[in-house]
């Protein structure tokens, strides 16, 4: 008896490894866009974990007094014919007088940190929602998924806005407000997914065999119901990106000195007729962070999702 | 549904922290003015007893009066809500009528250098911050093509000066003041481009055009590229049906294979999305209006959370959801009218 299990366990993994994991991988690399999202992905990710190496000046350090610069003053790059005896500002210099470079390339850890976080967070509370309702059923599910509906029924950045305000602003709460109402979206997911594996015959088995609710629920029918999630939150994490910075532009999110792209843009946007590179440069990043994710997200439905394939 | 819209709306307006009377009177103001400022605002009473009062109220349409402007929140929603609805209406015409054809034509001419550039158009659309291209729009339109015809103005709804004259007074109807059939008329002679079109100013009609093709373009970017998106892959999974297959052994013009019967059945997926697309237009119209100078519902919203005027808060956030649930159960009482065989219940 002691030996089927093992055995079993073996092939089982075999089986994955050769199949079910490759066979995604591969038709992940033949999905051109999952491709190109990827690598800007991981060229984003360096960029965040070594900008310190990367950006020529501190992101909040104020330059007055230490080189001899107007604020907003244009970009320049010596390679492209600035004078030599000017400073070197890639992309120019902010209204407070701080390298606007550096600035953007420490705006990459804080919208990544952004986007990882809130669908961090909302992924789990949306699961733990969905998987209830969807495996509980009855009342629970009614509850549940009602409460969800309502909170669908606001466009989520009017609801984000609302969020904020009750909690007041800053980053964190700002975070707290998109994480909230994005989880809506992946408790419809989850709850979905369960409702189908639920009533399939493996899960019957483990019921025959004795397993409890928990181990059911999290063990059997749960891990079979990633793949779709995975999905929603690539596409969820360009969402949270873009809902952050609209907050952080209306100046309830992220703070002022705080490098933060939408906080960058918001605070030069009446100056955008006078230095249109304070307002650019910022909204160029986030719209290439966005479309990262979501070419990424994109390319990762069409390999999961069988029926897309040709 | 919409008493849980009315009872999320209740709960947000109430706990956003601070007192409105401090914030609309001032810090210094006394406890005696605050009580009366509170009991004339029903503060006063309890939390159940207000929320029966105001969800009493909504249903008679009266969304109470704003603690900041001391008007009647309905009026102000008459003012506000066409400026917004136009911007809107215009911005999603615009998606569906620029959003769907490019669809189409992508998934017809798979993998051709079109779909390549209409699908990178599309994906870039979909990650743009509205409020960047707002101003980069604004930054080009007003600043780098000044003294060409192509100049478009960087705010506000009509050249500063022009006044357009309601249609219902050019048309010499007699209307009392104050009464609900002038609100209701003053309602949509706001919407200053259906006003000057019924009235036939056309100065003022191209002149309200002109200032809203920048803000609707931005608006519009959003909504189209998921309409595309969405045309394209819909289009895509329809075409490969064995139907279309047979559509075209029969000797069908292909032009009559992609409209009357591809087009047909790839619709149904398309409308859902457009009805989820007002809520992007809603939303990006917070940005929209803020960006362009837009005294639209959007602008005002995000004012009255700020000014904590509660009111305001709750009117127009009731407002913009049942909109955009009312616009979705049309979505889906449209669905029986594009597909004959789901029948409403």
């Amino acid at each position: 008896m002691d030996s089927i299990p093992i055995e079993k366990e073996v092939k089982e993994k075999d089986y994955r490894s050769n199949s079910l994991f490759r066979v995604t991988l591969r038709s992940i690399f033949r999905q051109r866009s999952a491709l190109i999202g990827g690598s800007i992905l991981i060229c984003l990710v360096l960029v965040a974990i070594f900008a310190p190496l990367i950006a020529p000046y501190d992101p909040e350090e104020v330059l007055i007094g230490k080189e001899d610069i107007r604020k907003r003053a244009k970009p320049c790059i010596h390679l492209l014919g600035c004078p030599e005896d000017e400073p070197q500002h890639i992309l120019g210099v902010d209204g407070n007088v701080r390298d606007e470079f550096s600035r953007v390339i420490y705006g990459t850890r804080v919208s990544l940190f952004i986007g990882f976080s809130t669908v961090g967070f909302a992924i789990i509370v949306g699961t733990l929602l969905g998987a209830l309702a969807g495996y509980i059923g009855g009342w629970v599910d009614n509850v549940i998924m009602r409460f969800m509906d309502v909170l669908l029924a606001f466009p989520s950045l009017l609801l984000a806005i609302a969020i904020v305000t009750v909690l007041g602003r800053g980053l964190q709460n700002a975070l707290l407000a998109i994480a909230i109402v994005s989880i809506p979206r992946y408790a419809r997911v989850i709850r979905g997914s369960v409702l189908s594996i639920r009533e399939q015959e493996f899960v019957s088995a483990s019921q025959a065999l004795g397993g409890g609710h928990f181990h059911i629920l999290f063990r059997r029918i749960l891990p079979n119901a990633i793949p779709p999630l995975i999905v929603q939150g690539t596409l969820g994490i360009a969402a949270a990106i873009l809902e952050a910075a609209a907050l952080s532009f209306l100046g309830l999110g992220a703070q002022p000195p705080t490098p933060e792209w939408g906080t960058m843009l918001g605070s030069e946007r009446n100056q955008v007729f006078t230095a249109p590179h304070l307002v650019f440069f910022p909204g160029l990043a986030i719209m290439v962070t966005v479309l990262s994710f979501n070419l990424l997200g994109d390319g990762l439905r069409d390999a999961i999702d069988p029926r897309l394939k040709e | 549904m919409l008493i849980g819209i009315l009872v999320v709306t209740f709960v947000i307006a109430r706990s956003i922290p601070g007192d409105p009377c401090k914030a609309m009177l001032g810090e210094k103001a006394t406890q005696e003015v605050c009580d009366r400022f509170n009991r004339e605002h029903g503060l006063d009473k309890s939390i159940p007893v207000q929320f029966w009062i105001y969800a009493k109220d909504i249903v008679r349409g009266d969304f109470g009066e704003s603690i900041r402007y001391s008007r009647p929140v309905t009026i102000i929603l008459i003012e506000r809500l066409p400026m917004t609805m136009e911007l809107g209406f215009v911005a999603l015409v615009l998606a569906v009528l620029v959003g769907i054809p490019l669809g189409v034509i992508s998934a017809v001419k798979r993998n051709s250098i079109i779909d390549v550039i209409t699908m990178l158009i599309a994906n870039t659309g979909v990650s743009m911050p509205v409020y960047w291209l707002g101003l980069m729009l604004a930054y080009v339109f007003a600043l780098l093509l000044k003294d060409t015809p192509f100049w478009l103005a960087p705010s506000g709804r009509i050249t500063a000066g022009i006044i357009p004259v309601p249609f219902y007074e050019v048309f010499g109807w007699v209307v009392e003041d104050e009464s609900v059939k002038y609100h209701f008329l003053e309602f949509f002679s706001n919407m200053y481009i259906f006003n000057s079109l019924i009235t036939g100013e056309w100065e003022i009609f191209w002149d309200a055009i002109k200032h809203l093709i920048l803000p609707s373009v931005a608006l519009s970017t959003i909504p189209l590229s998921i309409i595309a998106r969405m045309t394209r892959s819909s289009m895509l999974e329809v075409l490969r049906q064995d139907y279309i297959r047979t559509a075209r052994a029969k000797g069908l013009r292909e032009n009559l294979v992609i409209l009357k019967h591809a087009f047909r059945n790839a619709l149904l997926p398309i409308s859902t999305i457009i009805g989820l697309q007002l809520g992007t237009v809603f939303a990006g119209a917070v940005l929209t209006e803020s960006i362009f100078g837009l005294a639209g519902v959007g602008r005002m919203l995000f004012e009255a959370i700020t000014a904590r005027d509660f009111p305001i808060v709750q009117a127009f956030t009731v407002v913009i959801a049942v909109g955009y649930v009312l616009a979705n159960l049309l979505v889906d009482i449209s669905y029986a009218f594009i597909d004959p065989r789901i029948k409403l219940d």
